[in-house]
């Protein structure tokens, strides 16, 4: 099957190893991920604003070209998928704000058909858990991860909202310790799976990031981790470089590589 | 044709202040079937009255419409005075013309002309009017309580008291329910134990009262005055009659590894139990998914030891069916599933406990006999948080909590943190809440002496995260009072969970076709003037399967419902109400329209066979009503696509009519 598909900025220059296996293995699994035509930025964070329009009207492009291809819409980095998920709720569930987008979308295009959040946007791994089954996942599997002891880092903007972005139960979620059970790995359960790792704060104060990435990994590791994954590039950088670099943080696309016995390719 | 009287009431001036009586009176005299029509200062006098009943008795009159106040306040008093003159009281109609005229219009024109039409639509259905006659049925002089705790318990002895007999069905092996598990109540402070066992033995002592303990309800058919129940009697694998309760086979049985549901699964017990020492009836009850003999056919140590030879691996579920004038539902609360509050780390700590919990680790008959002790590693806990309201007034979590405030943890929660503080001073001991709710007789003083005298810690705000680390609880919360981020390392963090109905209730709802809320509690027959009733007659509501309560509010509403109890038990005959739907057997096509609607189930279908006109016969399925369970709400009428569904008193020609006399 053909899934549309947003990379996201970072996946072309930090985090282009997350985008190479994230195709890859999706075409191992039959799922081919067609990259959207002249996609820009998602804009990086959702403005809570709410008269706030032009930041979200580059992911309302992306949603409008998948709904046009009558394709799902497939993010992996967390970031992408939060902005671009919360922007089609809100046109989806806020009239005024959908009217307005639209009228910024007819500006020289009169041809322009309105978008009202029609298109589904899915996670990489709500597409592994959904739509390709974490059981066919595990069927897949050539080099089973038995024996590793994997802590799974959600991070705060994965799942939150939890009601707009209805990926997992926010405070006790499950998605990523299933996908590594799949995988035939031990997912280690640990308190701070879900809390912030500082995000954007880095640029600001260091020191802060620094104590709440700190504190994520140092849970994993008294909690038995051998390593943390992650499908955020922030979050990756946060940890590695403000975390104290006790427990390796890796992408979750390397670890299924590595199990689906593509990852050398 | 009706011989119609027409009464017009000034009632003082709250009617004529407004409407013209006079005009009223004479507008109306010329209506169709009109004889008489009068107006007078105070109708529902006794001169007013004796007034109607000259009328009836010189003009002859078959039917009476009185303009007055809301058939509410005096349709049952002007019913009496027709049938004192010999007609029958149904014939007489009201027109309210204060309520709905008077009360509401400031302009005479206006208030009179609305009355002159209000007394022209009374008249034109009067005209239709027919004669009814109640029926009566026969009451069963036996109530039956749904749940044994302190609700049904109070409920149970308050109608034995009165002489009614009472059985209480309990599914649980033991009668006493929540109140048996906790330690100390308030205000008081007395020992829940104390109070409550004295009441569970006169439960077991009272002639009148029967128990069906590890028993529950299957189903209830019949109406009120006469409900039939079955009640499964489960196998609990120990002869009820010959135990003595000495408690030897629950020492000897091997298999010592059933988790405790008395104590919350904080120990263990054995697959023969006796769930706590007080238990009613003392009686052993074998667990069959635990038990060894049962399972695999191998064992029987308890069989062995009985002296009394009360073991009896054979039995099986026993139905017992027996009827019932009234039903009590008492089926309680239970708290709710920390399965989805994972960031308070219940799931992850054995150290995050709730409130019930709690209350087992400080009963002397609990897990640590009473010691305060951290379930992990057995040691005395120095630092100890209390969250509030987790899972309560939960408005953006409804799906994991509730919306609803739940009442008592404020209470216990109060509690818990000053009998703490009292038997361990060397207690840090923390409160974090929404709101301090303790409206009470001597609630407010309580919270008010765990702050001042005990020196507990109340911090207004919230928690937010909880991390098990290094035998520690890592608390994060908010202090929104000084906006501060808190950090405390806590021993033991105790979560004061939402309570939530009984899972058994909505079924019994179901059987009993009783109304329930959103949140699966009873709703009540009305919120304020009959709040121990259900809608549904006969069946009567007691303690928190109602709404949260704590016990002092629980006792005072058992004893109200057993008092709702009494009175309906007391009567010989229930006079029914006449006006009821009924089904007009060649017009219905038995489409199930009205079944589908009737909130009281009154409705049942029949095959019935009819003649044709050619002078076959041929089977069909029509609607029936039964008359002494159709509370008149008139749902069915409105359903019936065939028009067969009518309502006795209130029947469509005759609404009709009221509407065209309206309109013309």
């Amino acid at each position: 099957m053909k899934v549309s598909y947003f990379p996201g900025c970072t996946l072309r220059t930090k985090a282009r190893d997350l985008d190479l296996l994230s195709r890859r293995c999706a075409e191992a699994l039959g799922v081919t991920l067609e990259e959207i035509d002249d996609w820009q930025c998602c804009g990086g964070v959702f403005t809570t604003a709410r008269d706030e329009i032009a930041t979200k009207l580059s992911s309302v492009r992306a949603l409008k070209a998948a709904k046009a291809k009558d394709q799902m819409l497939v993010t992996v980095c967390s970031a992408c998928h939060n902005v671009i998920k919360q922007t089609n709720h809100a046109m989806q569930t806020d009239s005024d704000f959908a009217l307005r987008v639209n009228n910024y979308m007819n500006i020289g295009d009169p041809e322009n058909q309105p978008y009202y959040g029609e298109t589904k946007v899915l996670h990489f791994l709500e597409l592994l858990r959904d739509v390709v089954g974490f059981e066919r996942v595990q069927a897949a599997v050539k080099n089973p991860l038995t024996g590793r002891r994997i802590g799974a880092y959600y991070g705060c903007l994965l799942l939150r909202p939890g009601k707009t972005m209805a990926m997992d139960d926010v405070e006790n979620p499950s998605i990523i310790e299933d996908f590594l059970r799949a995988l035939g790995a031990e997912p280690v359960i640990y308190a701070m799976r879900n809390e912030c790792c500082g995000g954007y704060i880095t640029l600001e104060d260091k020191g802060l990031a620094a104590k709440k990435s700190s504190a994520v990994l140092a849970d994993a590791k008294s909690a038995g981790a051998e390593a943390v994954i992650t499908a955020c590039p922030l979050c990756k950088y946060n940890l590695e470089k403000n975390g104290g670099g006790e427990v390796p943080v890796i992408y979750f696309t390397e670890l299924l590589a590595e199990a689906l016995g593509i990852k050398e390719d | 044709m009706q011989r119609i009287g027409v009464f017009v009431c000034h009632c003082g001036t709250n009617i004529a202040g407004t409407v013209d009586v006079k005009a009223v009176a004479e507008a109306l005299k010329s209506e169709p079937g009109v004889v008489v029509s009068r107006e007078y200062q105070y109708m529902c006098s006794q001169a007013g009255q004796d007034l109607i009943r000259e009328d009836i008795r010189e003009n002859k009159l078959t039917g009476i419409v009185v303009c007055s106040c809301s058939p509410r306040m005096h349709e049952a008093t002007f019913r009496k005075t027709a049938a004192s003159a010999g007609i029958n009281p149904y014939m007489v109609e009201i027109a309210n013309i204060r309520e709905q005229v008077s009360w509401v219009h400031k302009d005479m024109a206006q208030g009179t002309e609305k009355a002159i039409i209000l007394g022209r639509a009374a008249i034109a259905k009067v005209n239709l009017n027919t004669p009814l006659t109640p029926g009566e049925t026969p009451v069963t002089k036996r109530a039956l309580v749904i749940g044994g705790g302190i609700a049904g318990i109070q409920t149970a002895l308050d109608i034995a008291d009165a002489g009614f007999e009472v059985d209480i069905v309990e599914k649980q092996p033991t009668i006493g329910g929540k109140m048996a598990q906790l330690d100390k109540t308030f205000p008081t402070l007395d020992c829940a134990a104390c109070i409550l066992t004295p009441k569970m033995v006169d439960v077991a002592q009272h002639e009148k009262i029967r128990i069906f303990s590890y028993s529950e309800v299957e189903s209830i058919g019949g109406f009120v005055g006469n409900f039939e129940v079955t009640i499964r009697k489960k196998a609990r694998y120990v002869k009820e009659e010959i135990c003595t309760g000495c408690g030897l086979c629950t020492e000897m049985c091997p298999q010592k590894k059933v988790p405790n549901e008395f104590n919350l699964g904080m120990d263990n017990r054995r697959a023969v139990y006796i769930p706590f020492a007080q238990a009613v009836p003392k009686v052993a009850t074998i667990d069959a998914d635990y038990c060894t003999m049962l399972k695999s056919g191998k064992c029987g140590v308890c069989s062995k030891v009985c002296t009394a030879g009360a073991i009896d691996y054979k039995q099986k579920d026993e139905l017992i069916s027996e009827k019932y004038g009234a039903i009590v539902a008492a089926t309680g609360f239970n708290p709710i599933s920390m399965d989805k509050f994972d960031e308070f780390a219940y799931s992850q700590s054995k150290d995050v406990i709730t409130s019930l919990e709690y209350e087992r680790l400080m009963n002397a008959a609990g897990p640590t006999g009473g010691k305060l002790l951290r379930p992990s590693d057995g040691e005395h806990p120095h630092t100890i948080v209390f969250v509030q309201c987790v899972g309560s007034r939960c408005e953006a979590c409804a799906e994991k909590g509730k919306e609803y405030c739940s009442k008592i943890c404020c209470m216990y929660t109060a509690k818990h943190a000053m009998l703490t503080r009292d038997k361990y001073p060397d207690t840090d001991v923390y409160v974090f809440y929404i709101d301090v709710r303790t409206p009470g007789k001597n609630f407010d003083e309580f919270y008010r002496r765990a702050v001042e005298e005990y020196g507990v810690h109340y911090i207004k705000g919230m928690v937010g995260k909880v991390v098990p680390e290094g035998g520690k609880l890592k608390v994060q919360a908010s202090d929104m009072l000084a906006n501060k981020q808190l950090h405390i390392d806590a021993d033991l963090v105790v979560l004061a969970a939402a309570i939530e109905p009984d899972k058994s209730a909505r079924p019994l709802a179901t059987m009993l076709t009783a109304s329930m809320d959103t949140n699966d509690f009873f709703t009540e027959a009305h919120p304020k003037l009959r709040p121990v009733e259900s809608p549904t007659a006969g069946v009567f509501l007691s303690g928190a399967c109602q709404g949260p309560k704590d016990i002092p509010e629980t006792v005072s509403q058992a004893g109200a419902a057993a008092a709702k109890v009494i009175g309906l038990l007391a009567k010989d005959k229930l006079t029914g109400n006449p006006c009821v739907a009924s089904s007009d057997e060649l017009m219905c096509n038995g489409c199930s329209s009205c079944e589908k609607v009737c909130p009281y189930g009154a409705i049942t279908y029949i095959d019935k066979e009819f003649r044709m006109p050619d002078r076959s016969t041929r089977i069909r399925r029509v609607a029936q009503v039964n008359p002494a369970v159709c509370q008149g709400c008139g749902c069915c009428t409105v359903a019936c696509p065939s028009g067969a569904m009518n309502l006795r008193g209130f029947a469509n020609d005759q609404i009709m009519a009221e509407v065209d006399a309206i309109c013309k």
